[in-house]
């Protein structure tokens, strides 16, 4: 196994060391310091780059098996990689869906093949994500994928009974329960943020309320079990308001917050672009400022792409006919950048506590999310903050090309990324 | 203008009084022998039906028809839209044919926005899902201008006018494309309804808001009842289709307390007995049918004037 010498980075995480080197070794860090030399190393230049933990996406929709045409996991993970992140969390609303330790195994077994990235599969909390019965989440949790996080995500856990006995059944294997925040009802064929635009374009509304009370009714649950609850992709200021207030009380309740919703609002749905169309729907200025904000303090827990690749046909469509979802995993970070580093709320250590440390937590994973410090993992991302800002391609590694920032300058760029001491990515293309 | 019409904001107030001042020329014509002009003479215009509404189709087919035009009619009954094909398709395939405009009918809001993205003719909405129906606006205004405006005559926009627009504002593209292009054309819009049946954001919108019915009448120089869809009627909107009526319905005494000038609107086709009775339809303050005439008329312009038509003013003049 080659050795990698990084030279001249910076590394964000606490303490912090200044310009230094990094020398990675069978998988290890094995030294840093300013001046390091191996004569068996390839040489990094890193001069002006950050060297961030790899970042841990707790959710990712890879596609495979079922809907290979929108997405792999060879070409997820691909994007995956360029997007600087060395573990995905896979979804489990697959064809079949991710409800026993058959498919999740597979999804595991796909990622250890394809190895741009590490792939952890999520396993669904009800078979079929049907929300009827509970899926075999203790097998899921003993096969050789080792899962830890459920969710259906895609639907709610909306039983308020079934959910409750899922977050208790889970303490026995410290799992986690990733729930889907939308009551169904208040939904009913939803397809924009309601508010003024909605009401103006004659779109169906999604309320705030349908995620905020569901959120509510789940902190009330994992307090009342002491069990872990994750609440997905939070929209709504009243949402990080909830999360914020079951924080306080000491309760165990994480969350997470997709790029999109930090950087763009439901203005944008006025072309009827179904590009724009994703669930939960992007909301107002005042949402995206107050998630921007729990996200600085610490209420919002990590970000995560919910990276929801579709066929062009799928988008080519009227809004009401269009699937929901964007694509995500190419540009998180630097739409983390445009939104949170570049306006001053958070830095660099902030970003790696958010997009690796605290995903990697929530997510039990082991050999991800730990700062970069000598005999830790060498599993890292070096980051040119300082790139100009340039648009985006619709056009990435990834099969689809649902992307809501395509023809968006955003500043930055992923420069390499190294998997187990292993170069994934090296000057912003794949290794 | 622009070269599309797909939401009544599209137009400004000098657009819409042209519209109405063309349509007001070409009202003329109705009351000769020979109700044809040549100006749209070689010109194709496409009805594309994805719902079911005769009575906007043949209104739109009469316009095209009565300026020359040749009317393709495409409804998707039957068509290779009912065999799965998308959109996108059937407007490269409308557009392979030539289409000078496309008048789309379709149950999904946007559909006609995302048309005009795939053709280069002119798109004219003619209804899309729960979002606009700017024709119906126009050919409302025209309506209202001719009955309480007929002294003003060219030029005129409705300054003043109070409407009152009565129902399922929720769901109602009569009700959002009136609400613009009203208020564009000076007109005091009140929208009455049950709050469930209003937008959340409608404190946004440039006109009043009632729950009640009754308070507006006196005040009311128009009133315009919309359509009480069946679908609503079962989805605990209001308690009960009779309590909706009880309510929100006009009826003989409801309509005994208007200005002695007002007049009824009301887009059709109308459920009697449940928005509106019997004895108010057919009162002579019902415009119902005069709106199905105007229709033709405003259509008329709304094509002549995205087209550009030539020898208009002189055959009319």
């Amino acid at each position: 196994m080659t050795a990698w010498l990084i030279k001249g980075a910076v590394i964000a995480g606490p303490g912090g060391h200044g310009v230094t080197d990094l020398l990675l070794a069978d998988g290890t860090i094995t030294a840093i310091g300013a001046g390091l030399s191996d004569a068996g190393a390839q040489v990094l230049d890193a001069a002006g780059l950050i060297a961030l933990p790899g970042l841990v996406d707790l959710h990712t929709h890879l596609r495979e098996p079922g809907r290979e045409d929108a997405e792999t996991v060879e070409t997820g993970t691909r994007a995956a990689a360029l997007g600087g992140f060395t573990a995905v969390h896979a979804m489990a609303n697959t064809e079949p869906v991710a409800d026993t330790a058959g498919v999740v195994e597979q999804v595991w077994r796909l990622g250890r093949a394809a190895g741009h990235c590490d792939v952890q599969p999520v396993g669904a909390v009800t078979v079929g994500l049907a929300g009827t019965r509970l899926a075999e989440l203790g097998t899921m949790a003993d096969s050789a994928a080792r899962v830890r996080v459920f969710s259906d995500d895609g639907r709610c856990v909306a039983d308020p009974l079934l959910m409750r006995r899922a977050l208790e059944y889970v303490k026995a294997f410290d799992g986690v329960i990733a729930q889907h925040a939308q009551d169904p009802r208040l939904t009913e064929d939803a397809q924009l943020n309601e508010g003024e635009i909605s009401g103006r374009l004659g779109l169906a509304g999604w309320p705030a309320v349908a995620e905020e009370a569901i959120i509510a009714r789940d902190c009330l649950l994992a307090a009342h079990v002491g069990s872990a609850l994750h609440v997905c992709h939070v929209s709504t200021g009243g949402s990080a308001e909830i999360i914020r207030w079951a924080k306080s009380k000491g309760w165990p309740v994480t969350a997470e917050v997709t790029p999109h919703h930090l950087l763009l609002t439901d203005e944008l749905a006025v072309g009827y672009d179904p590009v724009f169309k994703v669930n939960p729907p992007l909301r107002t200025a005042a949402d995206v400022a107050e998630l921007r904000r729990a996200l600085a303090d610490g209420t919002i827990d990590c970000v995560a792409t919910d990276h929801a690749p579709h066929p062009v046909e799928a988008k080519e469509t009227e809004w009401s006919e269009a699937a929901f979802g964007m694509t995500g995993l190419e540009t998180a970070l630097r739409v983390v950048q445009e939104a949170m580093v570049d306006t001053g709320l958070l830095d660099w250590p902030g970003v790696a506590d958010r997009m690796s440390l605290r995903p990697a937590r929530i997510g039990r994973l082991a050999g991800h999310g730990a700062p970069l410090a000598e005999g830790g993992p060498a599993n890292l991302t070096l980051y040119d903050p300082a790139a100009p800002a340039e648009a985006v391609s619709p056009v990435g590694a990834s099969k689809s090309r649902n992307t809501p920032f395509a023809g968006m300058p955003l500043p930055g760029r992923v420069v390499a990324t190294f998997l187990h001491g292993t170069p994934t990515v090296l000057d912003g293309k794949l290794a | 203008m622009k070269r599309h019409l797909i939401s009544a904001a599209d137009l400004s107030r000098g657009d819409a009084l042209l519209i109405l001042d063309t349509a007001e020329e070409l009202a003329s014509l109705a009351d000769r022998p020979i109700k044809k002009l040549p100006t749209l003479r070689g010109r194709t215009v496409v009805n594309l039906f994805f719902e079911d509404s005769t009575r906007t189709r043949i209104s739109f087919e009469a316009a095209a028809k009565r300026l020359s035009a040749d009317v393709i009619n495409f409804s998707a009954k039957g068509s290779s839209v009912a065999k799965g094909e998308s959109l996108k398709d059937t407007a490269l395939t409308l557009e392979a044919m030539g289409a000078d405009a496309v008048v789309i009918r379709h149950s999904a809001s946007g559909a006609a926005h995302r048309l005009a993205g795939w053709v280069r003719g002119s798109v004219v909405n003619a209804g899309d899902g729960t979002h606009e129906h700017p024709t119906q606006a126009l050919l409302d205004a025209f309506t209202i201008r001719r009955k309480l405006r007929a002294a003003s005559g060219r030029g005129a926009g409705l300054d003043g006018i109070r409407v009152t627009i009565v129902g399922d504002v929720l769901h109602s593209r009569v009700a959002r494309s009136n609400v613009l292009l009203l208020s564009t054309l000076g007109a005091e819009v009140t929208l009455a309804a049950p709050p469930t049946l209003l937008p959340l954001a409608v404190d946004t919108w440039p006109c009043a808001v009632s729950y009640g019915l009754d308070t507006e009448l006196p005040k009311s120089d128009v009133v315009m009842m919309l359509r009480v869809q069946q679908e609503r009627m079962t989805a605990a909107y209001f308690p009960s289709v009779r309590e909706y009526s009880r309510r929100y319905g006009l009826d003989a005494a409801r309509m005994a307390r208007l200005p002695d000038h007002a007049i009824v609107l009301h887009p059709g086709p109308m459920n009697r007995g449940v928005e509106i009775a019997a004895e108010v339809a057919d009162s002579a303050r019902s415009m119902i049918v005069e709106q199905v005439a105007n229709g033709v008329t405003t259509r008329m312009a709304v094509l002549y004037l995205l087209l550009g038509g030539t020898e208009f003013p002189e055959v009319v003049s």
